[in-house]
């Protein structure tokens, strides 16, 4: 199988597979082949037999492909060739923040001294990676306004939970059980899911014509069962929620706490912070700010900071820097912790990733990723929205979201704007979403594409806009220079097939 | 340092396109009370060259498995890392790209993840895997949740032999929902006597396999007894054993979680690693996180795609079956790769070394004058030594000696403040083993 297809695979990432479906590896295999290269057992041991119980001795060893080295690698490197990637071209995700990672922060990351480190090591062992850590807690700290901080959150929506986890145990230290949580209705989904599971009711809030929260909507659902707002600022729509002061007096006033879902911290980083508009309890996603790779969809890193006044309720243990020793440490000794969240101490890698990148941008480096991003997504907007317009008026923050609405009299939707876009070259936007936009199509070109990237990217936009009248069968069609097109969804999930089978 | 792109011309030129004075103007929007006012207080810039040698500094301060013999285990591992998982999975177009929401942009993702869903159903010998969690702890939760939304029930009994972080994850992820956890004790032989746990009105058994001592529970009766009451069995895997000891599924365990980090990922003091999940195809509908499927694409194509996307967060929002968003794709890609390379032969061997190199430490270790292991019948790749001293300082001395071993029990087991958790992985060899039994005695001859 591996040598019939050899040859049908051109070696760049956007071409069309011809002949033969793409082989598994499980189809590549064939008994009595083998990569692994394992010593013998070399002890003195008695064998399994007596080591084992019959009843759960395994009968039959698991059916993993048999393969040589060199299928591995080209099955692998073949399959990597079938995928876009940041390192490939632009990959303008609304929400996602695909920026650049610089390959400086991987070699941190692979350095012995923080890869190959067990995580229950004793504290006096490991003072290099503890110091690291404490060093980014502190500048997380900073550029967030807040006093404290866990890294053991894995990404955003697990940081999410223990924040909420930690509005919970506040009120409750003080005899407040509250029910409700406010989230607008532009939020991210792993919001209302977040709520959900930390035992609140999700109550949603509507967006005005500005696309921002109704301040006197929100108002109206206000009470003392509130334990708090969940703020993506800016939100997902791109546009910063002005009346911040407003909404976190109102939030406060019923005794409730706000929590920034820092999605889109990218574009405020070095500008202003969570803390200074009134928030209490912040996440950080470090794959997108801090531009950890995203690995096709993780690991990510979601470090959660918190007001002095909910210190006490962090994740134990707690990295503190004892003065008298000049030693980082965990402090496990934490009463009023909500407990533990992750297995060890986070994605540690990506926080070696996230640290390298911080010191490498510093104060100035830091501001102008924010400064670069929104300049970057206004002259997008700008270049595009005579065919893509944008349901708000105004300038945005890092991204926006633009509408296909006009070409739905020709009978092209969004979808097919993006399957077009694949043709002409680009990873399209995120597409139908935020709900509130009708045929959205949201768009972050992040501060690392250049100008000539968004010239490229706003010219096949509006050839698309063209085509969409001239001949919408093309974009019907599109994408077709891709290995597979369209696949069929509702196939997927009607004839579900989650694994290899055998033939 | 900053990785921008922008020349001041080309920053004119966007304003002047847009229509805006200054970069400044483009924030107008943020109110002036709030704005910051100031440069952020976080070090000044590193040149690449003073950064690396800043970074190095601080990575020489910390000893891992390259400086130190590693026996340290409790759900971290010092296995093999075969030189090609690294080199493939840390390919840029693994490594850079986004999760795959263009399937024809993804194919390489997809698969990947759909080899990786496969061969961990293989190990398991359940039906359907996710295609990751963030770690074990996080997989047991979610399987716990998957069993309290599918029995309606909320009481929850787990082995005390699961791994403590694990459980503490799971009272923490579980408060809000006010679930009712019940922590099962083990015997004297360091397992739970699962035919005399009281199951009735239980949403889940939880049964570790192999259990945090090393110990090999009675599988078979946990999911025996859970059925009897109708609940589900939850089996929290060492993937690594799965070439000698019978499968969860085979066992009757109705769901199979783990820690995948064994499998082609490094330590990394405790991340990024990745939590197996696997089950019966009947739950699937209330399997948390993403699931890759196969279909075919417009031209008849054999494609895969994420599927059964209305559980997910995105879609269904505050009743999604998890609040999971992302997984942890590129650690379950190298899991994938390293057990391709493995193959079912390799598993096998690597699951003897194991057993085999453990019981002999077990045989050398309980010959040092004043230490006896714990738990006696069948393990798999840990030991719990029990010596005359605390079992931190113990760990501190043979640091000193070149060995790193732990954790210590005693934080977690009052009971057991003189016990030390022993891993033995392939990796070990009888020179290891007999110079940690070495350095042993030595420390405790000159207390």
């Amino acid at each position: 199988m591996s040598e019939q297809s050899e040859g049908s695979l051109q070696p760049s990432g956007g071409t069309r597979q011809l002949g033969a479906d793409f082989p598994l590896i499980f189809e590549e295999s064939r008994p009595g082949r083998r990569a692994w290269s394992l010593p013998d057992v070399k002890v003195d041991a008695p064998p399994l037999e007596e080591l084992i119980p019959s009843n759960l001795r395994r009968a039959t060893p698991p059916g993993l492909p048999q393969v040589s080295e060199r299928d591995l690698v080209r099955h692998y490197t073949r399959m990597s060739q079938r995928n876009w990637a940041i390192d490939v071209g632009a990959y303008p995700l609304g929400s996602c923040t695909m920026k650049y990672n610089p390959k400086v922060a991987e070699e941190a990351a692979g350095l012995p001294g923080f890869s190959s480190i067990h995580p229950m090591a004793d504290d006096e062992l490991v003072q290099g990676a503890l110091e690291l850590l404490g060093l980014l807690q502190r500048a997380l700290c900073e550029a967030t306004g807040m006093a404290a901080l866990t890294f053991q959150p894995a990404a955003g929506a697990q940081g999410e939970l223990t924040g909420l986890l930690i509005m919970r145990a506040w009120h409750r230290s003080k005899g407040d059980v509250r029910k409700r949580v406010i989230i607008p209705d532009s939020a991210h989904g792993t919001n209302p899911a977040s709520v959900t599971l930390a035992g609140y009711e999700a109550q949603e809030v509507r967006s005005d014509d500005r696309g921002l929260v109704d301040v006197d909507a929100l108002k109206a659902v206000l009470d003392d069962d509130v334990a708090g707002l969940m703020l993506t600022n800016p939100n997902t729509l791109g546009l910063f929620e002005r009346d911040i002061q407003e909404i976190a007096a109102a939030v406060h006033e019923v005794g409730g706490l706000l929590y920034y879902d820092g999605a889109n911290f990218n574009s405020i980083v070095g500008i202003v912070r969570p803390g200074d508009m009134g928030f209490d309890i912040v996440h950080l996603n470090l794959h997108k700010t801090f531009a950890t790779p995203h690995g096709g969809g993780g690991p990510g890193s979601g470090p959660l900071a918190v007001s002095q006044r909910l210190e006490p309720f962090l994740p134990a243990p707690v990295l503190e820097f004892d003065e008298g020793s000049e030693r980082w440490g965990w402090q496990h000794d934490r009463p009023d912790s909500i407990g533990r969240i992750h297995s060890f101490h986070g994605n540690f890698g990506i926080n070696v990733r996230a640290y390298a990148y911080l010191r490498s941008l510093g104060p100035e480096g830091l501001r102008r990723v924010a400064e670069l991003a929104v300049l970057n997504a206004n002259y997008l907007k700008t270049l595009i929205e005579g065919s893509f317009p944008t349901k708000y008026p105004g300038s945005c923050m890092h991204e926006f979201v633009a509408s296909a609405t006009a070409l739905k009299k020709h009978g092209v939707r969004a979808m097919d704007v993006a399957k077009r876009l694949i043709d002409l070259g680009y990873h399209p936007p995120t597409v139908y979403f935020p709900l509130v936009v009708e045929e959205a199509l949201m768009v972050e070109p992040t501060e690392t594409e250049s100008k000539e990237t968004i010239d490229g990217f706003a010219a096949a936009l509006n050839q698309i806009a063209e085509e969409a009248q001239a001949d919408p069968a093309l974009l019907h069609e599109a994408p077709t220079t891709t290995p597979v097109r369209r696949p069929d969804e509702a196939r997927a999930a009607r004839r579900l097939k989650v694994r290899w089978s055998g033939p | 340092m900053d990785f921008t792109p922008h020349t001041p011309e080309d920053v004119s030129a966007m304003l002047e396109a847009i229509g805006a004075p200054s970069v400044e103007t483009l924030f107008d929007a943020v109110p002036e009370p709030v704005r910051l006012g100031r440069g952020l207080r976080v070090p000044e810039s590193l040149d690449e060259v003073e950064l690396l040698d800043h970074l190095r500094s601080m990575a020489a301060r910390s000893k891992g498995a390259q400086e130190l013999i590693c026996f340290a285990g409790g759900g971290s591992y010092d296995h093999h890392l075969p030189p090609v998982v690294h080199a493939l999975a840390s390919r840029a177009e693994f490594s850079t790209s986004y999760t795959p929401y263009q399937p024809e942009l993804s194919q390489g993702v997809l698969q990947a993840l759909f080899e990786f869903q496969s061969s961990i159903c293989a190990l398991y010998g359940m039906e359907v895997a996710n295609a990751s969690l963030y770690d074990g702890a996080n997989a047991l939760v979610e399987a716990v949740n998957l069993a309290v939304r599918s029995t309606g029930r909320d009481r929850v009994l787990v082995g005390s032999s699961v791994h403590p972080h694990y459980l503490q994850v799971l009272d923490t992820y579980t408060s809000g929902l006010e679930l009712d956890i019940v922590r099962l004790p083990v015997a004297e032989d360091g397992v739970v006597e699962w035919s005399e746990v009281p199951a009735e009105g239980a949403a889940a058994l939880v049964v570790a396999y192999p259990n945090f001592f090393g110990r090999l529970e009675d599988v078979e009766a946990a999911a025996r007894v859970a059925h009897a009451s109708g609940a589900l069995c939850i089996a929290v895997t060492d993937p690594t054993a799965m070439g000698i000891l019978e499968s969860p599924g085979a066992l009757g365990a109705d769901v199979a979680v783990g820690e995948g980090q064994a499998l082609g990922n490094s330590m990394s003091y405790g991340g990024p690693y990745v939590g197996l999940f696997a089950t019966k195809l009947e739950v699937v509908r209330q399997v948390p996180g993403r699931i890759v499927g196969e279909t075919r694409d417009a031209d008849d194509r054999r494609a895969y795609v994420l599927t059964l996307q209305a559980r997910e967060q995105h879609i269904r929002r505050a009743r999604a079956t998890s609040n999971v968003c992302t997984n942890q794709t590129l650690m379950a890609i190298a899991a994938a790769i390293h057990l391709a390379w493995l193959g079912p032969e390799g598993l096998t061997r690597l699951g003897e070394l194991c057993a085999r190199r453990t019981a002999f430490a077990a045989k050398r270790l309980s010959e040092i004058p004043g230490c006896r292991v714990r738990f006696d019948g069948p393990r798999f790749k840990e030991i719990v030594l029990e010596t005359p001293l605390e079992s931190g300082r113990l760990a501190r001395a043979l640091a000193q000696r070149g060995f790193i071993a732990g954790p210590s029990l005693g934080s977690w087991w009052p009971d057991l403040t003189n016990c030390l958790l022993v891993a033995v992985t392939e990796r070990r060899t009888a020179e290891d083993i007999t110079g940690l039994a070495e350095a042993i005695e030595k420390e405790l001859a000159e207390q």
